[in-house]
């Protein structure tokens, strides 16, 4: 696993600097040998109506590392990510129970805005979905504009740096105002990682973001998650067991609703302690 | 024995298909009936004067329609202002907050409204409004067209903002931008073009309505000052005209249905260019 220092090549400026105002949280202690959590999950359970579909999860999810969460269909991976920034809460019927977690939040207290958590944890979906009546550079900066951000110069310096920051700023720079939905479908993704980038959360969710994308695609997505994760706490739902071991430093094993087995990649991928575990990234079902 | 079955049910599929055919052609013809009636009718006195004069007295020959014209325009004008708001926002609630029970009581009651018959809206309105003021009034045609038209928005909005992927919203709320905004800023730009062109086809709709504006805007052979007072618009002139026994009323009547007409046309067609257009950016 990487420790990281202070990343000093092409990284993104702090966040304190850049957004004085806007959500202003103290930046996350650089990773140190024992692993920090951003993410505490403790005896989570979700349930749609009288379905449980998520059971007592307990887990810590390391700050600047990617955690890959794995299991066959229907297991509750997406159930979980979306539990992490409050996207059920639009959903009638959906009930939590138990803790989350963000470093010191409680992200389910009672007086806690999902608005603000989801300014801290950003996420990306399986389908990119640039807006399709805005451009390139007001996809990436809606997060920020729709907040009150209004500053001309802010906003095209804020756009510059998650475009760079999402690999995307080469391919685009010269046709900021195109219509987003003119890019290509791998670029599209990677425009709304920039889009979720420039709000500058803390933790990024992404839920199969390579799933709907050709093999050069998802390869550069890959790049792109290694790259963030010298900043940002990653959190990738996936399908693809060689994405989980090219990409992640920790996985999650999820079957039937509940947490079968957590722990270093390496370890899950060649001596997992579950016997379930084992059959699934062996391929024997799912 | 199989050959002839063969042809026997050939020969009962053309006849079927060319029967349909038939019906479905018979749909068009009235249209195209009316189009070649009001033209053919009406063309000869659209002239300039129809646009700018006012009504000559009886027995006066020439004179035009130009306060009725302005007259409907203004009454749009007046029910666009109740019915966009409302509908558009009710059509909001349906399709972004409303839930399972209210939702089908409210899409229920629009469903009814739009099937009241016209003459009984203006008979409410007269109820409501003409009576507690003691006056035919402008604003009262402009509350009953605006009335007529919220159902019509409601539904329509309603059915474009449905076509929004869901994706889009949750995307939006994903960025923590508020529910509100991100329905404002974002659901309801992207069906902007959808919900304009509902908005459109309600006005073309109201705009050929008479009876309501019977007991409402009752109609004026001069010019409207005030929204307290009646005021002409094109049915209602049209109405009158036609009605009456003298020869170039009819004629003048059958200009303003050309032009009624073609205003309906245009906006039917304008709105089709619209649609198609946003089919072609592919969003």
């Amino acid at each position: 696993m990487i420790m990281s220092t202070e990343p000093e090549k092409l990284t993104p400026p702090k966040r304190d600097q850049i957004a004085p105002g806007l959500t202003p949280q103290p930046r996350q202690p650089a990773r140190t040998g024992i692993a920090e959590a951003a993410i505490t999950v403790r005896e989570l359970s979700v349930f749609f109506g009288s379905n449980k579909v998520l059971k007592s999860v307990n887990l810590d999810v390391p700050a600047r590392a990617v955690t890959a969460i794995i299991g066959p269909s229907g297991c509750g991976k997406s159930t979980f990510l979306r539990t992490l920034n409050r996207m059920h809460d639009l959903v009638a019927g959906s009930r939590v129970e138990g803790q989350v977690r963000l470093f010191d939040q409680d992200i389910y207290g009672a007086r806690v805005e999902p608005v603000q958590i989801r300014r801290r944890i950003g996420m990306v979906f399986q389908k990119y979905n640039p807006f399709p009546t805005m451009s390139i550079a007001d996809n990436v900066t809606v997060g920020l504009r729709l907040n009150g951000l209004r500053k001309r110069s802010t906003l095209a310096e804020r756009t510059e740096q998650a475009l760079v920051m999402a690999a995307l700023w080469d391919e685009v720079k010269d046709r900021l105002n195109s219509p987003a939905v003119s890019l290509s479908g791998g670029q599209q993704q990677r425009l709304c990682i920039a889009r979720a980038l420039a709000v500058q959360p803390e933790v990024l969710l992404m839920d199969e973001p390579a799933s709907a994308l050709d093999p050069l695609a998802t390869a550069r997505i890959e790049d792109l998650i290694l790259e963030l994760k010298r900043d940002y706490t990653i959190i990738i739902v996936t399908h693809n067991m060689q994405q989980a071991a090219r990409i992640s430093d920790d996985t999650a094993f999820f079957y039937l609703g509940e947490l079968i087995e957590f722990g270093p990649t390496s370890k899950m991928f060649t001596s997992p302690s579950k016997k379930q575990t084992e059959d699934y990234v062996t391929g024997r079902f799912g | 024995m199989p050959t002839h079955n063969h042809t026997r049910r050939k020969l009962f599929n053309t006849v079927m298909q060319v029967l349909t055919c038939g019906c479905a052609l018979l749909v068009v013809v009235p249209l195209l009936l009316v189009f070649y009636h009001v033209v053919k009718s009406g063309i000869g006195s659209v002239n300039w004067s129809f646009f700018t004069a006012l009504p000559k007295p009886v027995g006066e020959s020439g004179g035009g329609m130009a306060n009725a014209i302005v007259g409907t325009f203004e009454l749009l004008a007046l029910a666009a202002l109740i019915g966009v708001p409302i509908g558009v926002l009710g059509g909001v609630y349906l399709s972004e907050y409303g839930s399972g029970q209210v939702n089908w009581f409210i899409r229920f009651g629009a469903d009814v409204l739009n099937g009241v018959p016209s003459i009984i809206w203006g008979m409410v309105v007269y109820a409501l409004v003409v009576v507690p003021m003691k006056r035919f009034s402008a604003l009262a045609g402009g509350i009953v067209l605006g009335m007529m038209m919220i159902p019509l928005i409601m539904r329509t909005t309603e059915e474009v903002l449905r076509l929004v992927p869901n994706g889009y919203r949750e995307a939006a709320l994903a960025l923590g931008i508020g529910r509100w905004r991100a329905i404002l800023q974002i659901i309801v730009r992207t069906a902007l073009k959808g919900i304009v062109t509902g908005v459109l086809l309600a006005l073309a709709r109201v705009a050929g309505e008479t009876a309501p504006l019977l007991f409402t805007a009752f109609g004026n052979r001069f010019w409207n000052h005030q929204l307290s007072d009646p005021i002409a618009a094109l049915p209602l002139q049209i109405f009158s005209y036609a009605i009456s026994p003298y020869e170039d009323w009819h004629r003048q009547a059958w200009a303003g249905a050309l032009v009624l007409l073609m205003f309906v046309a245009i906006v039917n067609v304008g709105v089709r260019v619209l649609t198609r257009d946003r089919f072609s950016q592919g969003s």
